[in-house]
């Protein structure tokens, strides 16, 4: 099963090269928050997204592209990409498989306030409660690039890209579709960002994953969506391949509702389960794309899973996580951080994380802290969700 | 090819906890009393249906996941051990347990009191809250309850897709990845989600709560009931009105016979109602409209749909039973349910 397209759009900007370029030199991207008010907040930084003024031409009417929410226009744009690149024409029974924690969150609080605030006032109300639900976004990427097929949308926390990626691989594999476009997205919300800082789980200097002295991660915003097929469709076709899903693990940790099992139990299951599905040894994977929030508990706990995972090799596993540039993108991030090892499989280098001061002790594995060349044949991407989702996506190299 | 067989029904509702609530408030035909909701800055009353409190209050709701958890978790976890039944005390079989949790609303109780609280003091926004509204903690919480669940997903969609979960979780049974799976659909109801359904039809009831099926491969323990056919998931697009995809939906369906049920999603409100009465218009047999006597419970409603279609084929009053399910504003999904003989 390949992938045959890919799109992203995260505070780096929109589109694959100007991502590679930040992911490559592991470039930060965090500043103030300016899409609602923070000045009361622990943490007032994120990683907004920059979004062009104009989207790219669909089949959608100008009125409608118009009116379109943050969410929905990040979700377009990175599905214009990965469909573009992947060259896919309109099709009636196509299936989109997405991720979301929120979906269109930033309408529902507006239909909130407004509802509070002028409780007689009824315009843009129906728009609102019909645009925030995900369904409507989902049909707005079919009705935009003109596939039909049925919209399947995930929720399970921060493991929902990574879980819709997993589905769509799961219903190639067992013949229920030959093509899927799947991935994940979510858009900055105050609700979810004072969420976040309620639990005082966002840093207030920045997010430092699996640093000794990390103290909370850092939100940020961003889709990334795949055009995943099997490889005959994609040989006929003379597509070109930029990588290969090959296995994918999807367990719970029932430990606690916000807080992972200190061990990594999950997390280590899911790697494991990925590892046996695709037929490969811990020894054979050349990087990892950790989860790593830059929480204390989730990067102790990750870090004890991988050790116990890679067992030796892990003294010369490279690790990395992404999120110290980007934030967490919530219900995007699987998504992101799978065109992230796509990229890596492609251009052949490792993404550091350049915020890192003093590795915990815990890891047994080497950071990638600076930017560097690499070979790399196989590459695994983990994701563990609030409530215990996990779920573990692997990539091959395409010869 | 495979057999789906379903295994138990779990049902909350405005009628009561339990399936034999919901049977009696469905035979009776009469809709349940209404209850106003107070909704802040207008004076105009919207009315709703909700779950009345348990009597006596079921044990697992002191489960420490479920202390401080939403009403929506304690109506999916109810709903769910109920389609469990006895299954639920063996362990070896919980540990090949899917489980799907099927949402459109959400836990908006907890939703609104986080945001409100969000909006006075940020800096003092309950911590208690906020992991509470995120869609994943229903399941979540049942997961911790049951133990050791081997597969367990969150949905989020319009209420037909309850039955894009049935299909999921009878694919993970096929490919042997569990030996049971059950799909819940649950909602809870506040004045917001009142508010906002009022936009659409001033007439619609809001309703809570949670249904919930099991299903398995083996037809020992099952409860007479074999899931017979799931219709395309037909998608609303601006080409494909949802009247369209109602049809279509009911032509992949049985045409039908006095012996055989339809379980529709009617609830008295013409323009909401219009797609589906014109799709099933020649259904020759009888109807059973459950939104009609419980309210619009959205997802939770299709769970009762199809609890009551099953219900009705295991207890012999029918020989097949269809589902139809138009959701609002995603897709239309029948399905056909047969009585084993």
């Amino acid at each position: 099963m390949v992938v045959t397209g890919a799109g992203i759009v995260t505070a780096y900007g929109s589109g694959w090269r100007v991502n590679a370029h930040g992911f490559r030199a592991g470039r930060t991207a965090f500043r103030p928050v300016t899409l609602f008010d923070v000045s009361r907040q622990r943490s007032q930084m994120a990683a907004e997204a920059d979004l062009p003024d104009t989207l790219p031409p669909t089949r959608l009417p100008a009125r409608q592209v118009n009116r379109l929410d943050r969410a929905s226009r990040i979700l377009l744009l990175a599905a214009h990409e990965a469909w573009r690149q992947a060259g896919w024409e309109p099709a009636e029974n196509l299936p989109l498989v997405l991720g979301t924690t929120s979906g269109g969150m930033v309408l529902g609080e507006e239909y909130f306030k407004r509802a509070v605030s002028f409780p007689r006032s009824h315009r843009g109300q129906p728009t609102r409660a019909l645009h925030y639900q995900p369904q409507t976004q989902g049909r707005v990427i079919a009705e935009a690039l003109g596939f039909c097929g049925p919209i399947i949308i995930i929720a399970n926390a921060c493991a929902s890209g990574a879980n819709a990626l997993g589905q769509a691989w799961e219903m190639i594999r067992s013949g229920r579709a030959d093509h899927i476009l799947a991935g994940g997205y979510d858009a900055l919300a105050q609700l979810v960002f004072a969420g976040f800082d309620a639990l005082q789980a966002i840093s207030p200097g920045g997010c430092r994953p699996f640093d000794a002295h990390r103290d909370g991660l850092s939100i940020g915003e961003g889709a990334a969506m795949v055009a995943l097929e099997t490889l005959d469709l994609a040989s006929r076709r003379g597509a070109e391949i930029l990588g290969e899903l090959i296995g994918y693990g999807s367990t719970m940790d029932c430990h606690h509702l916000t807080q992972p099992h200190p061990e990594g139990q999950a997390g280590l299951a899911a790697m494991q389960c990925a590892c046996e599905v695709a037929q490969v040894n811990p020894a054979d994977i050349d990087y990892v794309n950790a989860h790593g929030t830059g929480t204390p508990l989730n990067d102790s706990s990750e870090a004890a899973a991988i050790n116990r995972w890679a067992g030796s090799h892990a003294a010369t596993l490279p690790v990395s996580s992404t999120k110290a540039d980007i934030g967490h993108l919530l219900g995007g991030a699987g998504a992101v951080e799978a065109v992230v090892c796509l990229m890596v499989l492609r251009e052949q280098w490792l993404p550091p994380e350049t915020t890192v001061e003093t590795p915990d002790p815990i890891c047994r594995f080497p950071l990638v802290r600076q930017p560097s060349d690499a070979q790399c044949e196989l590459v695994l991407s983990n994701s563990i969700g609030f409530g215990g989702a996990n779920a573990t996506l692997l990539f091959r190299r395409h010869p | 090819m495979n057999r789906v067989f379903v295994s138990g029904l779990g049902a909350v509702s405005p009628a009561g906890w339990g399936v034999p609530a919901l049977r009696a408030a469905l035979a009776a035909g009469e809709p349940l009393p209404l209850r106003r909701i107070e909704r802040p800055g207008w004076d105009r009353p919207i009315n709703a249906r909700f779950v009345p409190d348990p009597s006596p209050r079921p044990a697992f709701l002191a489960h420490a996941r479920l202390r401080r958890a939403s009403p929506l978790t304690h109506y999916v976890a109810a709903a769910a051990l109920e389609a469990l039944g006895h299954i639920s005390s063996n362990p070896a079989r919980l540990s090949r347990l899917g489980l799907i949790v099927c949402l459109q609303s959400g836990c908006v109780q907890y939703s609104c009191r986080f945001y409100k609280e969000v909006l006075e003091a940020p800096a003092t926004a309950s911590p208690l809250l906020f992991p509470e509204t995120v869609f994943a903690a229903p399941a979540s919480h049942l997961a911790a309850l049951l133990g050791d669940v081997s597969l367990v997903t969150t949905l989020v969609g319009d209420p037909a897709l309850f039955l894009q979960g049935v299909a999921l979780v009878a694919d993970w049974l096929v490919e042997g990845r569990v030996d049971f799976g059950l799909v819940v659909g649950a909602e809870e109801a506040n004045w917001l989600r009142a508010d906002a359904i009022w936009h659409f039809d001033h007439g619609c009831v809001p309703s809570a709560g949670a249904g919930c099926v099991c299903l398995s491969l083996d037809g020992a323990a099952s409860i007479g009931v074999e899931l017979s056919a799931l219709t395309d998931v037909q998608t609303y697009l601006s080409s494909r009105s949802r009247s369209h995809a109602a049809q279509l939906m009911r032509q992949q369906l049985s045409t039908g016979s006095v012996n055989e049920l339809l379980c529709d999603g009617l609830q008295g409100c013409r323009r909401l109602d219009a797609p589906e009465l014109a799709a099933w218009q020649s259904w020759p047999g009888p109807r059973l409209s459950p939104k009609r006597v419980l309210g619009e419970g959205l997802m939770a409603a299709s769970g009762w749909q199809c609890v009551a279609a099953c219900d009705a084929l295991a207890h012999g009053d029918f020989t097949g039973a269809t589902l139809s399910l138009v959701g609002c504003n995603q897709q239309a999904i029948g399905a056909r349910f047969v009585r084993l003989s």
